[in-house]
């Protein structure tokens, strides 16, 4: 048994090859191994029909610590966003709201819905900015462990206690409500228009099975508002050639510095030996030794799959059993034969940022009640992105590709009949809607690719199809992420960790987890 | 009254936000929205389109045309062949700057001159003796500026001319959108791109033919902030904001050498005669004052900088051209040159400065400190040497 490398890396998600690059910067000999044929993980773009590029899953970019672009110079290896910086909402009256991100348009535009809430939008946008300002040093944190934190830990709880003591008091009762209410509550605080309101709490039912009327929903907007660009919050972005372009740029930076990445390479399992992990066991029947083994996966696969059950601490094996994934979206994606026209959209260019299809709170509420007992909705919410608007080489010249995120889908949906059947049904309803506010969509779809969370499971490894590897909800953040004691990216296993989006902090292409995951393992000296 | 170019009827109608700027006394769009950010994208993501008709263009022709365009550029014009395009600066007596430019070799003995300021009045006194004829063609074309990734898909289908044999600074006459044209692969942003003269009279159809296959190809009219970003990113050089003209400068210590620009590789001492030779050979002999640099400032310095008000980094959201001290250490002892231009860079993600210090500071890996003013207090920020241009990709020249 001879340890050919430093570290393993099971898994080439973004997470995962960030992990690596930061490990092989730092001149370990890394490896990584990828399931699929490509790298990435839910952040692929694929080829699926001649000439139109799908961003398959993941499609937009947001919460990628700056730190990380910096640090792994990822602009030099093709990291090219452009700012996604409106949102046009079609009402079911046949007009519209139009969330633009320069304050004046925005208040002409919300004083036609509602003068006050034309008034409101400055003041709640400072408060969620002063928020996200306060909680934004968390993404920085290694989680300490609250019922042991050691005194590395109590240095972090200290210097995150000092930096609130810093704040105005309003901004921390704010906060203390957004950690607790439901989006909508929360919401309805601040501003009385239906629309705005059904488009502002979306952010806090992205990849989690509750409406925006279930507690806790909340917070995961300001979640949301953390994300940045050049500087500016809440800012998200289009990647040129689609989020597998980041995933390309962080596995080319983690090239320059060394790493080895192979994909077509499924590992069965970590290999333990006394209480340690030494290397992985691929499908293939080779063995690979490392010093290290750190999973990329979500927490089921890290701790259930990959790991056997003898070698983990029970009260970890139940913790790890009751993180809640549960799939709760879904995604279509169609390659066209020219743009898509909204009823109510007057200028082109606004199709230049998101289309949110969520005329009203209750329209995202009755859609999540569809879900709730294992169904898709009926009529979704959807968020739509035309990326060829911004990146033509997506698609032949003229042709345009779209990506449409949709919630609620279920992890089964029994009634709809075999899972085929299940997908063929859920796909037909996202477009029968999306073409009730977009009347040409069905003559100009050439190709479409539907996912469930099935088929996100199935495809990419996404346990239950949960985009994010487990809920964003409060219960399974920061120090409970993914379960009390264990959130500091390491595990009971010596020298097995994990760096997933399980982990903190969190889902989408953040790279957080990827990177304090490399600088823990290399804190332990491995 | 300002001017109007052959294109404003149709940049009028799309420049949402009326903001204008005086370019040689054209009127020239800052940007068409209120907000610059999608000009600036489509310029790396898609082409961005500019009007360049305010440049000054002559007409250089006759058995002595050559001679004459040698006797005051810096760079070799015996060495540019027909068909190519070269940049070039030119100096006074002095070896100071005067202009940069284009000069295209039409044909063996015609040439067309493009310059940031009036030139009439120099070509025609250095052309005694000479058997030349020049024609200020300024006012007879109208040019408009294609740059950015899709450029070449986009004028390959409105265009006779096969662009995969046009190489990088070559000229071609061919017809876009069916009027006659120049078509050069030059430009001020450091991406592909190509610069488009016609006359007046077919300004409007290039434009309408652009527009109309342009929406395919991610092409946006584009404004000077975005310009003006694009133009630091690639380190290029702008009159009047990285240097002053000599021929307006009215005092001697706003004056600069083509070395004190760092355009040392331009300046041709061994080639025949050309204005400011004897005193550039001095400078170069004695050693500059000056070089200019790329600079790169280290936000994580920045960042602290901030923090000591308990604020977030703050970055420039558009480009900055008024100068600023720059020091050899943080506490401002020492200073050691001037940062004339410089901007937060998206698509490189770095915030990057044109600097001109001296030369003893300038290698590169040098950690200086520019002037950072954060709410009304001047700081010294950590800057470091780096290579310049910014940007540099290969479909520039590819």
């Amino acid at each position: 048994m001879t340890q050919e490398y430093d570290a393993i890396i099971v898994g080439g998600g973004h997470n995962g090859l960030t992990c690596a690059a930061y490990l092989a910067k730092a001149g370990r000999k890394v490896l990584v191994l990828e399931r699929r044929y490509l790298l990435g993980g839910a952040a692929v773009t694929e080829e699926k029909f001649p000439g139109f590029k799908f961003t398959v899953c993941s499609y937009v970019v947001s919460l990628l610590r700056p730190e990380v672009i910096r640090e792994l110079e990822l602009p030099k290896h093709g990291l090219q966003i452009v700012p996604l910086d409106s949102a046009f909402v079609p009402m079911e009256n046949g007009d519209h709201l139009m969330m633009y991100s320069d304050p004046g348009l925005l208040r002409e535009e919300l004083k036609r819905h509602s003068a006050r809430d034309a008034d409101m939008m400055p003041k709640y946008s400072k408060m969620m900015y002063e928020m996200a300002f306060a909680v934004k040093p968390i993404l920085g944190y290694v989680p300490p462990n609250p019922a042991g934190p050691g005194l590395r830990g109590l240095s972090t709880l200290r210097n995150f206690g000092k930096h609130l003591k810093s704040l105005d008091k309003r901004v921390f009762h704010q906060l203390s409500k957004i950690m607790t209410m439901s989006a909508n509550d929360f919401l309805a605080e601040w501003m009385e228009t239906d629309v705005l309101r059904a488009v502002s709490g979306i952010n806090g039912i992205i990849g989690t099975k509750l409406g925006v009327k279930s507690p806790g929903t909340a917070y995961v907007l300001l979640h949301h508002y953390m994300g940045e660009l050049d500087g500016a919050f809440t800012a998200w972005g289009s990647q040129k050639g689609g989020t597998g372009a980041v995933s390309e740029a962080i596995a080319s930076a983690a090239r320059s510095h060394g790493a080895e990445i192979r994909v077509n390479a499924s590992v069965q399992q970590v290999i333990v030996k006394g209480g340690k992990a030494v290397g992985v066991a691929l499908e293939n029947g080779d063995e690979i030794y490392a010093k290290t083994v750190i999973s990329g996966c979500d927490p089921r696969v890290t701790f259930r799959k990959l790991i056997e059950e003898k070698e983990l601490p029970a009260d970890l094996v139940r913790a790890i059993d009751n993180f809640k994934f549960r799939g709760s979206s879904g995604k279509v994606n169609l390659a066209l034969d020219a743009l898509p026209k909204f009823t109510s959209m007057k200028d082109p260019a606004m199709l230049r940022g998101m289309v949110e299809i969520c005329p009203s709170v209750d329209y995202v509420e009755r859609a999540y009640d569809d879900a709730k007992y294992g169904a898709f909705s009926k009529r979704p919410y959807m968020d739509v992105e035309v990326p060829t608007i911004h990146d033509p080489t997506m698609a032949p010249p003229g042709k345009h590709v779209m990506s449409i995120f949709v919630q609620y889908a279920s992890y089964d949906m029994p009634e709809y009949g075999t899972r085929d059947q299940q997908r063929e049904a859920f796909g037909n309803a996202v477009i029968d809607t999306l073409a009730e506010f977009a009347p040409n969509l069905k003559d100009i779809i050439l190709h479409k690719q539907v996912l469930t969370p099935w088929d996100m499971e199935d495809q990419i490894g996404l346990t239950e199809g949960n985009i994010f590897q487990g809920e964003l909800t409060l219960d399974q953040l920061f120090f409970f992420r993914p379960a009390a004691g264990w959130a500091d990216f390491r595990t009971p296993i010596r020298n097995y960790y994990q760096c997933g989006s399980g982990t903190h902090p969190g889902g989408g292409i953040t790279a957080g987890p990827g990177r304090l995951a490399a600088l823990e393992v290399l804190r332990d000296g491995n | 009254m300002p001017r109007q170019t052959p294109f404003h009827s149709r940049t009028s109608a799309l420049c949402q936000g009326e903001s204008w700027q005086d370019w040689s006394g054209f009127l020239s769009p800052t940007m068409y929205e209120l907000d610059h950010i999608h000009e600036y994208n489509s310029i790396r993501m898609g082409c961005g389109l500019f009007d360049i008709s305010p440049l000054f263009k002559y007409f250089v022709r006759g058995r002595d045309a050559e001679t004459l365009l040698n006797r005051i550029v810096t760079r070799d014009i015996s060495k540019c062949r027909v068909g190519q395009v070269i940049y070039t600066a030119w100096c006074d007596d002095a070896g100071k700057i005067i202009d940069d430019g284009t000069v295209a070799r039409l044909s063996e003995d015609s040439f067309r001159m493009t310059a940031a300021i009036p030139t009439l009045y120099w070509l025609q006194d250095n052309a005694f003796g000479l058997e030349v004829e020049i024609e200020d063609a300024s006012d007879a074309y109208g040019g408009l500026a294609l740059q950015g990734p899709t450029s070449r898909d986009l004028l390959q289908q409105i265009t006779d001319a096969d662009l995969s044999k046009l190489g990088y600074f070559r000229i071609v006459d061919t017809k876009v959108g069916g009027v006659p044209a120049s078509v050069s692969r030059t430009g001020y942003t450091g991406d592909l791109g190509y610069e488009i003269f016609v006359t007046p009279q077919n300004a409007e159809t290039l434009w309408d033919a652009l527009v109309a296959k342009g929406i395919d190809y991610k092409m946006q009219p584009a404004g000077n902030v975005a310009l003006d970003m694009t133009r630091i990113e690639a380190g290029l050089l702008l009159i009047d904001v990285d240097f002053q003209s000599a021929a307006k400068a009215m005092f001697e210590v706003e004056k600069t050498s083509p070395y004190d620009l760092g355009l040392d590789w331009m300046v041709k001492l061994e080639k025949g005669f050309f204005v400011g030779q004897e005193a550039l050979r001095r400078e170069k002999a004695r050693g500059p004052a000056w070089t200019t640099v790329g600079l790169e400032v280290d936000v994580q310095g920045l960042e602290k900088l901030y923090s000591q008000f308990s604020m977030p980094l703050h970055l420039p959201y558009q480009s900055w051209n008024t100068a600023v001290p720059v020091y050899a250490d943080d506490e401002k002892r020492q200073h050691i040159g001037r940062a004339t231009s410089g901007t937060w860079s998206p698509v490189l993600k770095r915030y990057v400065v044109i600097a001109r210090v001296k030369p003893q500071h300038a290698q590169l890996g040098r950690r200086i400190y520019l002037e950072e003013t954060i709410e009304a207090q001047r700081f010294a920020a950590p800057a470091t040497v780096v290579p310049m241009p910014f940007f540099d990709p290969p479909r520039k020249k590819a």
